[in-house]
């Protein structure tokens, strides 16, 4: 399998829906002539023209509810987000609109659309640009949540994200972009199912739930953890709704422990959400709490060292793993 | 016109005998505007409402059973008891929703448009709200990307002079609303509500302007509503001066003197009364007689089934 990087991963999975679908285009802020913001639809105003890649004034609830417009009657729009921080202004068109039409509708009208973007903490951007939006989003029925760690996942996620018939949330990680994964050969139609959990690491002693840019922090600190004799096992869930906690539930029923580690903040959200079905599912397993690794609870400095202390890091991940395995 | 004004004049009364909940917004007053569009408008055009949309409904076409059990919430209502009386929708008929937020269903409109744009197709969107809508962002960006895209579109702010309680002097700059249309690059146009035939003639030229590629039109149309916002609304912000001479443009009397003056018979206009009377009793009765909403709707309808694949 090659190697490619997680923008590329999801502008593949664009390009090869395009190519099979007239009815989805994309449509956002700078996706076109600029070639994405973040390069992630580079190439594609070339291949399908202004038809099918739509520029837009700066008008997220304007061009949102053109998605959700166009969907309610038989398109497949790709609404970009520059970034996520900016879909406050189009949240009552998420929220009001879109996830609420299937049902208000007694099911007559389907809204088969696909919103994207960066999400997260980038590099000092500051408190407005720095949103971890899974909580708001993830409360909502009527809409997925998806928010892939690898570039594989990515590339099926968005396929399936598009041939949905649901308003999808896609979270892609500012960070992750130009992150390197195995990813199948262009062509081959990989479809990462909605809802499923992945297994990222074996490992015997605790298990680790987590996604999104901290999932590489969590690697690296059940590298470190390893090294002195805990093997973390680590489950990344990849859709926060719905929400697939069998992964987690089987690795606990071996570990006995188990440590969550998100980027969103810790007051309620997916993270809180996590931990309340599994002391349910699993109370007589575990052997101590489940602990949480979030973002601290103060909106995002601007400062590098504040930002990194905000932040979840490989220190703060061991420590709670240490702490639920009662290792110090 | 009947048909709506009986309609809701009964809807009206089984709130007050607690047959209906939540909000019921009356269209009373109004109702040359949306028959007059619905007269213009081909089968596959798309209309979007706000909250005040069962004269809309009607006029499109759903039978006023179906729109009176959504009201009594219903499974046999329109959007099976899961909707109520601002989220009335009738998909066969082209009618997109009854929606809550204001300035919330334009941008949706504009994607309907889209689409007509996006797949060659000759029909046009149709959007109505009031003029309490013009005041918020929705507005603007809707109207924004429509003019800017020239999409097949028509918009309708159907201006009672009062949003809820507060008078346009109060919430606008403007006077003359339909001057916003040229900040969006569309044509504009202003006229009053209560004369049917007047309104299907102005609409029908927007509507024309649009399926020929022209663009999209803002058009104002003044009007006046007899009820409060909604039933919980005595109205005290206005004079019963000012109620009785809006009453005088009531379009439905309008109507019937014109009628009466051109020799239609009074008694077939007393049998059209007659036949609406029974309508809507009928209505009412299958509303009252029709089974609950159901729990499985409820729950199977969160999320539209996924394709094999």
């Amino acid at each position: 399998m090659r190697e490619i990087r997680y923008r590329d991963a999801l502008r593949e999975a664009m390009l090869e829906e395009m190519r099979r679908d007239e009815s989805v285009f994309l449509m956002g802020e700078e996706v076109g002539h600029y070639q994405g913001a973040y390069k992630v639809s580079e190439g594609l105003l070339d291949e399908f023209g202004e038809r099918r890649v739509i520029d837009t004034p700066i008008a997220e609830a304007g061009f949102a509810g053109v998605g959700i417009g166009a969907a309610m009657v038989g398109l497949r729009p790709i609404i970009e987000f520059m970034t996520w921080n900016f879909s406050f202004v189009a949240f009552d068109q998420i929220i009001s609109n879109a996830a609420k039409l299937h049902q208000m509708s007694a099911g007559a009208i389907r809204v088969p659309i696909v919103f994207r973007g960066p999400n997260g903490a980038a590099k000092q951007v500051g408190s407005q640009h720095s949103h971890s939006v899974a909580p708001f989003y993830t409360n909502i029925p009527g809409l997925h949540v998806v928010q892939p760690s690898t570039p594989r996942d990515a590339k099926g996620l968005l396929k399936s994200a598009i041939r949905s018939n649901n308003p999808v949330v896609f979270l892609e990680g500012e960070t992750l972009y130009g992150v390197k994964g195995e990813v199948p050969d262009e062509g081959v139609d990989e479809l990462i199912p909605i809802g499923e959990s992945r297994l990222a690491r074996p490992g015997s002693d605790c298990t680790i739930v987590t996604w999104g840019r901290p999932y590489y922090t969590a690697l690296a600190a059940a590298d470190k953890l390893a090294a002195e004799g805990i093997e973390c096992e680590v489950v990344d869930p990849r859709t926060l709704r719905p929400l697939d906690t069998s992964l987690m539930i089987e690795s606990i029923k071996k570990t006995n422990r188990c440590v969550v580690v998100h980027e969103h903040w810790p007051y309620g959200g997916p993270g809180a959400e996590i931990v309340d079905r599994l002391q349910r599912e699993v109370f007589d397993y575990l052997d101590a709490p489940i602990e949480r690794v979030t973002a601290l609870d103060v909106p995002m400095p601007y400062a590098l060292n504040l930002e990194d202390s905000v932040l979840p890091t490989e220190a703060r991940v061991i420590d709670a793993v240490k702490r639920v395995s009662y290792a110090e | 016109m009947m048909v709506i004004r009986r309609f809701e004049e009964e809807a009206a009364r089984n709130y007050a005998k607690g047959n209906i909940g939540g909000f019921l917004h009356l269209y009373i007053g109004q109702e040359a505007i949306a028959v007059a569009a619905c007269e213009v408008l081909g089968e596959s055009d798309y209309i979007f409402q706000t909250y005040r949309d069962h004269g809309i409904a009607l006029a499109r076409g759903m039978p006023s059973t179906a729109a009176m059990a959504e009201l009594f919430g219903k499974d046999t209502g329109c959007s099976r008891g899961l909707g109520g009386s601002m989220h009335f929708f009738d998909v066969e008929r082209g009618f997109l929703g009854g929606w809550a937020i204001i300035g919330g269903h334009l941008a949706l409109a504009a994607g309907t448009a889209f689409k007509s744009k996006y797949a060659g197709e000759s029909n046009v969107t149709v959007c109505f709200f009031g003029e309490g809508s013009t005041n918020i962002g929705g507005f603007h960006e809707a109207l924004s990307l429509a003019g800017l895209w020239k999409l097949p579109i028509v918009f309708i702010c159907e201006n009672n002079q009062y949003a809820m309680g507060t008078p346009l002097e109060r919430t606008s700059p403007l006077k003359d609303l339909s001057k916003k249309a040229e900040g969006y690059g569309m044509e504009g146009d202003r006229f009053e509500g209560h004369d049917v035939e007047v309104v299907q003639e102005r609409i029908g030229a927007a509507v024309e302007r649009a399926r020929s590629g022209e663009g999209p039109t803002f058009i104002e149309i003044q009007t006046y509503r007899f009820r409060g916002h909604s039933m919980s609304d005595p109205a005290k912000y206005r004079s019963r001066t000012e109620l009785e001479q809006r009453k005088q443009k009531d379009p439905i009397v309008v109507l019937r003197e014109r009628l009466l003056g051109l020799g239609v018979e009074e008694s077939v206009l007393d049998d059209i009364d007659l036949a609406v009377d029974e309508e809507t009793d009928a209505a009412v009765r299958f509303a009252e007689e029709s089974e609950p909403a159901r729990h499985e709707m409820m729950m199977t309808t969160v999320l539209a089934p996924e394709d094999e694949s």
